[in-house]
């Protein structure tokens, strides 16, 4: 019953994923069309240009650079937090770890605006304004709560049986940690990762505030310089945006799986 | 080992002993080394920028006082001041109807597609896939593209809309902005309801449809007497969260109007004051600070309520 129309469905389904993607396609469009025919609005790139990157590349890839570095160092500093606390929350019955998950929730719901202004202020004081470390920490907030409730939920999955089996061969809770705890939260960790590398890489509320535009600014706020230009250059600002999707579209492709794993399981229990 | 391993079992066979007491507080302070790191980064990161916000509520900050730091204790009378301001209800009115809109029509086409998608048929999983780009794109980015679209003279919003003798709108304007950005949040939110409403419809058993198709149900009426019921634990977490992350939103509305017009929303609200950037002159701490107060105390009030929920859940 439920086959009788398959193939109508996959055309249907189709017709909706080509609806919903039709912003995406837009920009990648006028990303490859040149100047004189952007505003005919072409379905495809009837006047086909590489200038457009050719003019962008220049000056995006040391931004796109300095977007990886924070994005990498948001990862490791968010498994760093992250691993031994959902660890101590999970498995060792830490006291208060009810309170600990309640903060969790609501520094999760904590508008990032707030603390931008709060962190501005701090920053400005010990002089972590307009440098990486300081958006690197300021990044992490956005993936660390997430991060330690996702790891949690995961590793109170675990079989304690296997836990003790290892307490009585001796191991320390430590030893356990890291040769039983962290390999079987592979998958989790990766789902972490791809998360906080994605937000750090996306975050423009934090990068727009506390880095005041040196030299060194995320690719974000390179893809920004031009919306507040005074004449819009739309070629460019599209091949920008393009190469500022590469991350998004390169996990989507491999890790979709792991994707689709972080979105569920951080809104919904099982 | 074997012989360790008796001792081990023999230790935790008396819990009251002393030495049972002593591997217990070894334990907890074991537990409270592995969790120290998390507690002092929210302390950082969280506590400390929040209770900086929390002062500079309460303190006059100007330009020159924030550089001097002798900003004057003033109590509430910020407070005052922006509750009282003519502009604060109908920002929260934008606010509202920038959340609630963008949530009803999120969750109904998320919905829609969950529904859709979980008949499994030829290429569903890849197109579901696919239609996670949105939601996984730089917010700057869609913006971005967003207000390309949108643009009054060349966008591919009005150009179509001509094709059926509508005149070209003003998006980004005044009284539209607000709808605008409304669309772009709608689309952007669209992803993150479908993957969890499917996930959601993933666990209601096959089992029930059938035996409702048996009973001559057909497909509208299995859709409301079994689909939308059992999914009513996960629409409420859904909708909670949506709720929390709607009203943050600051990327999106920005990058297409700078909150100008109808489109301004608490969020945009502070901001611009706290930057002194878009309809904001001026950098105005204090005020944005208040704003910023309020919007905490809403994300405490959500956690509440999603902590009962989530019990609620857990108790059935």
């Amino acid at each position: 019953m439920m086959h009788r129309h398959s193939g109508l469905k996959t055309a249907l389904g189709i017709f909706f994923t080509a609806i919903m993607l039709f912003p995406v396609y837009w920009m990648v469009n006028i990303s490859f069309t040149a100047k004189g025919s952007i505003r005919s609005g072409d379905v495809i790139p009837m006047d086909f240009t590489l200038d457009n990157y050719a003019r962008v590349l220049d000056i995006q890839l040391p931004n796109l650079a300095t977007s990886i570095v924070l994005a990498l160092c948001c990862v490791i500093l968010t498994l760093v937090i992250a691993l031994p606390s959902a660890y101590a929350l999970s498995l060792l019955r830490v006291r208060g770890s009810r309170v600990i998950s309640f903060l969790l929730i609501v520094a999760q719901m904590i508008p990032a605006v707030v603390i931008t202004l709060g962190f501005y202020e701090i920053y400005n004081k010990v002089g972590l304004l307009d440098t990486i470390p300081g958006l690197v920490l300021a990044d992490s907030t956005i993936a660390v709560p997430f991060a330690v409730m996702l790891l949690t939920s995961f590793m109170e999955s675990i079989p304690k049986s296997l836990l003790e089996a290892a307490e009585v061969d001796g191991a320390t809770r430590l030893r356990r940690f890291t040769s039983i705890v962290i390999p079987l939260s592979r998958n989790s960790i990766v789902t972490v990762s791809l998360f906080a590398f994605l937000w750090a890489w996306s975050d423009f509320l934090f990068a727009s505030t506390l880095d005041g535009g040196g030299s060194r600014r995320p690719i974000t706020l390179g893809l920004y310089a031009y919306i507040g230009a005074q004449t819009q250059e739309w070629g460019p600002m599209m091949a920008t945006a393009v190469l500022s999707s590469i991350p998004a579209t390169i996990l989507l492709v491999f890790a979709q799986r792991y994707v689709a794993a972080g979105v569920t399981a951080g809104a919904v229990k099982d | 080992m074997k012989r360790k391993a008796s001792e081990m079992t023999a230790v935790s066979t008396q819990p009251d002993g002393r030495r049972g007491m002593l591997d217990r507080l070894n334990g907890q302070m074991a537990a409270i080394g592995f969790v120290l790191p998390l507690i002092i980064y929210l302390l950082i990161f969280y506590a400390a920028p929040l209770l900086q916000n929390m002062s500079m509520s309460l303190h006059r900050y100007t330009r020159r006082t924030f550089v001097t730091g002798d900003a004057p204790f003033v109590g509430l009378d910020i407070y005052r001041e922006v509750i009282g301001s003519s502009e604060f209800w109908p920002v929260v009115l934008q606010t509202l109807i920038f959340v609630v809109v963008s949530l009803i029509f999120q969750y109904a086409i998320g919905l829609a597609l969950a529904v859709f998608f979980n008949d499994n048929f030829k290429l569903s999983g890849l197109l579901r896939g696919i239609m996670l780009i949105p939601w996984l794109l730089p917010l700057i980015v869609s913006g971005t593209t967003w207000q390309w679209m949108m643009n009054p003279d060349s966008g591919i919003l009005n150009k179509f809309l001509g094709l059926f003798g509508i005149n070209p709108i003003w998006w980004l304007q005044a009284d539209h902005s607000l709808w605008a950005v409304i669309i772009a949040n709608i689309w952007l939110g669209i992803p993150f309801n479908l993957v969890i409403l499917y996930s959601g419809l993933q666990n209601i058993s096959a089992d029930l449809y059938e035996a409702a198709a048996l009973d001559g149900c057909n497909a509208w009426n299995r859709f409301w007497n079994i689909t939308f019921p059992l999914l009513r634990p996960v629409t409420s977490i859904t909708l909670l969260l949506g709720f929390v992350y709607t009203l943050k939103v600051v990327d999106v509305i920005w990058v297409m109007s700078m909150g100008t017009g109808s489109s301004k929303t608490l969020a945009t609200w502070a901001y611009s004051m706290a930057f002194g950037k878009g309809t904001s002159a001026t950098i105005k701490y204090s005020q944005a600070a208040v704003l910023g107060s309020i919007l905490i105390l809403v994300a405490l009030i959500f956690g509440f309520i999603y902590l009962r929920v989530q019990k609620a859940q857990e108790e059935n």
